[in-house]
């Protein structure tokens, strides 16, 4: 697909042809935004709104992470949005009756999302037992520890130090108030950095003849990339600045992309999802490698879980119902393939925010939660037929 | 007697090759009609034209069945006209009973509601007749493989045949079982019943044959009438393998060192049927800068042997030692076996030898990744170098080693496949099937990179099922047969006559 002949610069249109995907899903985010901003007469990208936004997809997007590498090694998770619900009672349980002080609950609720995540992930990789059966089976058991644990009642209040996970903001270092200096600082700083990293894998790929994207579309994917950043910083900037869960947002998808793209780990993840057998013959000890994306998949959940429930100052019995598919589809509208061996961390998070906005954009408009699940069921049968119908064009 | 089939000027052509090539076969009503060829001679591809899998029109030639023409667009069609093909890998369904499987498709049924008691009835009297003692309640999982065979016959049976066409049938069957099934297929036989075999065991042959077709490269070579002449193993041998040797092969030096590789007693027990042992008290030594072949038919046991020993990826209760350089080491995992210097370069390079989805870059680095990456973090540079490396060395055409290997040709995945294995410096390189369907060019490119990793003092192991190619290969090639090695011949006194005859001998 790649050719090396730089004599004939390909156009722009062809090499759009030939990833469609990526743009398609970056354009549709676009798209998706620009109509709810129109119907909903501008409410979408109101400073506070767009604070919503990051505040109400935080945990989605969170665990979109895990289940990405969960669904690359072939796999899937339906246990997670009652863990998140489980281990945000537990939470509650922990800090609101027992008084335990907050650092410590957190560790402890980390490592209990970590030990369920191992159990599942241990009977999956090592008693090869499906994945749906094995997470189905975890979604049982823990939504009903949840109900359990909390004895069927809410509780909360939550004390502040705890809440600060999710509504809290980062300081303005710059104490400009409004608009918050840091936040435009951070809008500015991440434009060059993600300029400078662009520029430096052009560099790159030109050293080892790798075919590029046309500097045409480079420049346009970047401008657009900038000046949705930046737009986005400037009106945060103008509401109360940068939320905490929306650093730890960022902070954990670049260490997710760095996993994916650039470690011996990651690589082997791949190619457990891309073809089990080769790589177990590979030398790939492939059971550690699933084992391990479960440990992970319940780490993150049990961090959404936190967020979530510091989000809503309570732990309700229905916290997580149904997030586990929101979780999913958001990737595979993010490009993964329910085969395993293909998606990319960048698509997942991008498919969450497709996820977010519609969910906003409708609640905005005041859409009733029926019409809400079937446009996105059919929002996700369309991104997925459309990966379909590319891939087989190309063969 | 007359023909109740006629198979005329069968041409079969594939994408690139000529599977048949003007195949002709004459089956007179009432007799045992024997097939015979090596692996790859067009033997399957032959029974697939006829009982319809590849459509009329996909192929050039006649069939006349029962004295009309026959242009059978499915198995369905076939069928209908009692022309029932029972393959080796048996198409029953384990968790059915027999009766199930019996009249799977074909229910005794008013308006699809299952008669049980009259299917019951029925299956009995098929069981009496192919002589099989258990009841029709019976679930076909928990049969041996011989009484499967009976199983499929009685249910061939079913469907009122008049042309039963057998694909090694007694391949997975022990002694006893295989007398037994040639007693039934002789006992059809007086009832009416025609039969094609397809076999490799030509003793078997003799026995129950009244006529032998020999194909070889997709032609027919020879019919031999048994009732005419006397049937002798050596006549079908000699037209089985007898084509002409021509310069196929790179020139090698033979130039043994030190034995670099030594198996001790190695025994295998099958996975799955705990009582079969697969490999038998088997051991062998390579030296350095030695190719040494391993030729056997399918179900010899020889891709069961290499994948046993590397890293145990195959069969159960494994015992005995591997030594490396005259150390007993560990190749338990596939990553100790890697360590300790071996590697296995698979029979089927799609399913088990690479990530068809993935570049040839990270398939070349795939089984050594740590050698391009510091602390687990992966240094694409270095990565990219290593495989333009290997595809310079080992010629592998593509316009950048970023394409996805999965638009490569078959040589040149294999060649991926190889860069792959010799990125992690093995002493011993095991080459199961290595040219197996790729072109002759690519072919003759594989083996000299073979004679080149020879000359720089690595061990090889060649299976392969193509004799030529091991005569032309090998400095010594064992003969392997029911888990066992059966003669070990060296190159000067190697023929494919020798082979075969150790093999059919036994």
């Amino acid at each position: 697909m790649q050719a090396t002949s730089t004599a004939t610069a390909p156009g722009i249109g062809a090499y759009l042809t030939r990833h469609i995907r990526e743009y398609g899903l970056l354009f549709a985010l676009i798209a998706i935004m620009a109509f709810f901003q129109v119907v909903t007469g501008g409410t979408l990208l109101r400073p506070v709104n767009i604070t919503n936004l990051f505040l109400q997809n935080s945990y989605i997007i969170i665990m979109a992470l895990g289940m990405l590498l969960v669904i690359v090694g072939g796999n899937i998770d339906l246990s997670v949005g009652s863990v998140m619900g489980f281990i945000g009672a537990l939470a509650a349980v922990m800090i609101v009756n027992w008084q335990l002080p907050v650092g410590v609950a957190i560790l402890l609720c980390l490592m209990t999302g970590m030990a369920i995540g191992a159990v599942q992930g241990y009977f999956v990789a090592y008693w090869r037992i499906p994945s749906f059966i094995v997470t189905l089976a975890g979604m049982l058991v823990f939504r009903g520890l949840s109900l359990w644990l909390l004895a069927g009642q809410s509780i909360g209040p939550f004390p502040r130090s705890f809440q600060a996970l999710s509504t809290g903001f980062i300081p303005d270092l710059f104490a400009l108030d409004r608009p918050n200096g840091l936040a435009l600082a951070v809008g500015v700083a991440a434009v060059l950095l993600i300029l400078w990293l662009g520029l430096r894998a052009r560099a790159r790929n030109a050293r080892y003849g790798i075919e590029d994207e046309p500097w045409g579309l480079f420049l346009l994917r970047n401008a657009i990339v900038a000046a949705a950043l930046l737009f986005v910083t400037w009106k945060l900037a103008w509401f109360r600045g940068l939320p905490n869960v929306l650093l730890s947002m960022v902070v954990l998808t670049v260490i997710y992309v760095f996993i994916t793209e650039r470690t011996t780990l990651g690589r082997r993840i791949y190619a457990v999802g891309g073809n089990a057998k080769a790589a177990k013959l590979s030398g790939i000890r492939t059971e550690r490698l699933t084992f391990l994306t479960f440990v992970n998949m319940g780490l993150l959940a049990a961090l959404a879980g936190l967020v979530f429930a510091a989000r809503l100052n309570t732990a309700t019995p229905k916290a997580g119902f149904a997030v586990e598919l929101d979780v999913i589809a958001a990737v595979f509208i993010g490009g993964a393939s329910m085969a395993g061996g293909s998606g990319r961390i960048v698509g997942a998070v991008v498919g969450a925010f497709i996820m977010g906005v519609m969910n906003n954009g409708m609640s905005i408009l005041g859409i009733g939660i029926d019409y809400q699940q079937v446009i996105k069921g059919l929002v996700l049968l369309a991104a997925v037929v459309f990966d379909v119908y590319n891939k087989n064009k190309e063969v | 007697m007359s023909a109740l089939l006629e198979m005329r000027s069968i041409t079969k052509t594939f994408p690139g090759v000529k599977a048949l090539d003007n195949v002709s076969i004459s089956v007179r009503e009432g007799e045992i009609h024997a097939i015979c060829g090596e692996n790859g001679a067009g033997k399957s591809t032959l029974m697939k034209v006829l009982s319809g899998v590849y459509p009329a029109g996909s192929y050039d030639g006649q069939i006349t069945y029962d004295g009309r023409p026959a242009e059978f667009r499915t198995i369905r069609d076939s069928e209908e006209r009692g022309i029932i093909i029972i393959h080796q890998e048996l198409a029953l369904v384990p968790l059915l009973t027999i009766a199930e499987n019996i009249f799977l498709g074909n229910e005794c049924a008013t308006r699809g509601v299952i008669d049980w008691p009259e299917t019951f009835r029925q299956t009995e009297a098929l069981l009496a007749k192919v002589g099989l003692r258990e009841t029709p309640g019976a679930r076909v999982g928990s049969l041996g493989v011989g009484k499967q065979q009976l199983v499929e016959i009685a249910k061939a049976l079913s469907k009122n045949v008049r042309l039963l066409i057998l694909d090694e049938p007694t391949a997975a069957l022990s002694e006893g079982d295989s007398q037994a099934l040639l007693d039934l297929l002789l006992e059809l036989k007086a009832q009416g019943v025609t039969s094609i075999i397809i076999s490799h065991k030509l003793n078997e042959v003799r026995r129950v044959a009244d006529s032998v077709t020999v194909i070889r490269d997709g032609a027919t070579i020879s019919t031999i009438d048994a009732r005419a002449e006397p049937l002798t193993e050596d006549r079908i041998v000699r037209d089985m393998v007898g084509r002409s040797m021509e310069n196929r092969f790179p020139d090698r030096q033979r130039r043994a060192g030190e034995v670099v590789f030594e198996l001790k007693d190695w025994n295998v027990w099958h996975p799955e049927q705990a009582d079969r042992q697969m490999i038998r008290d088997l051991s062998m030594t390579v030296r350095a800068g030695e190719v040494v072949g391993i030729a056997g038919l399918m179900g010899a046991g020889r891709t069961e042997l290499a994948m046993s020993i590397f890293g145990r990826s195959w069969g159960r209760n494994i015992s005995g030692q591997v030594l490396m350089r005259g150390r007993v080491v560990d190749v338990s995992t596939v990553d100790r076996a890697i360590r300790a210097g071996l590697a296995y370069v698979t029979e089927d390079r799609k399913t088990l030898g690479l990530i068809l989805e993935e570049t040839i870059r990270r398939n070349t680095v795939l089984a050594n990744l740590d050698a391009v990456a510091t602390r687990g973090v992966v240094e694409e540079g270095r990565e990219t170098e290593v495989a333009e490396k290997y595809r310079r060395a080992l010629r592998i055409r593509t316009p950048s080693v970023f394409q996805k290997v999965m638009n490569l040709s078959g040589g040149n995945q294999q060649k991926v496949v190889l860069a792959k294995w010799l990125f992690t410096d093995p002493d011993l390189l095991i080459l199961d099937e290595p040219t197996r369907g790729i072109d002759v060019g690519a072919k003759y490119e594989i083996y000299s990179i073979i004679n080149e990793l020879s000359a720089a003092g690595k061990a090889v192991v060649m299976i392969s099922s193509e004799m030529p190619e091991l005569l032309g290969m090998c400095d010594r090639i064992h003969v392997m047969n029911q888990g066992g090695f059966v003669g070990e011949l060296a190159a000067e006194e190697a023929s494919q006559e020798a082979i075969m005859s150790l093999i059919v001998r036994e």
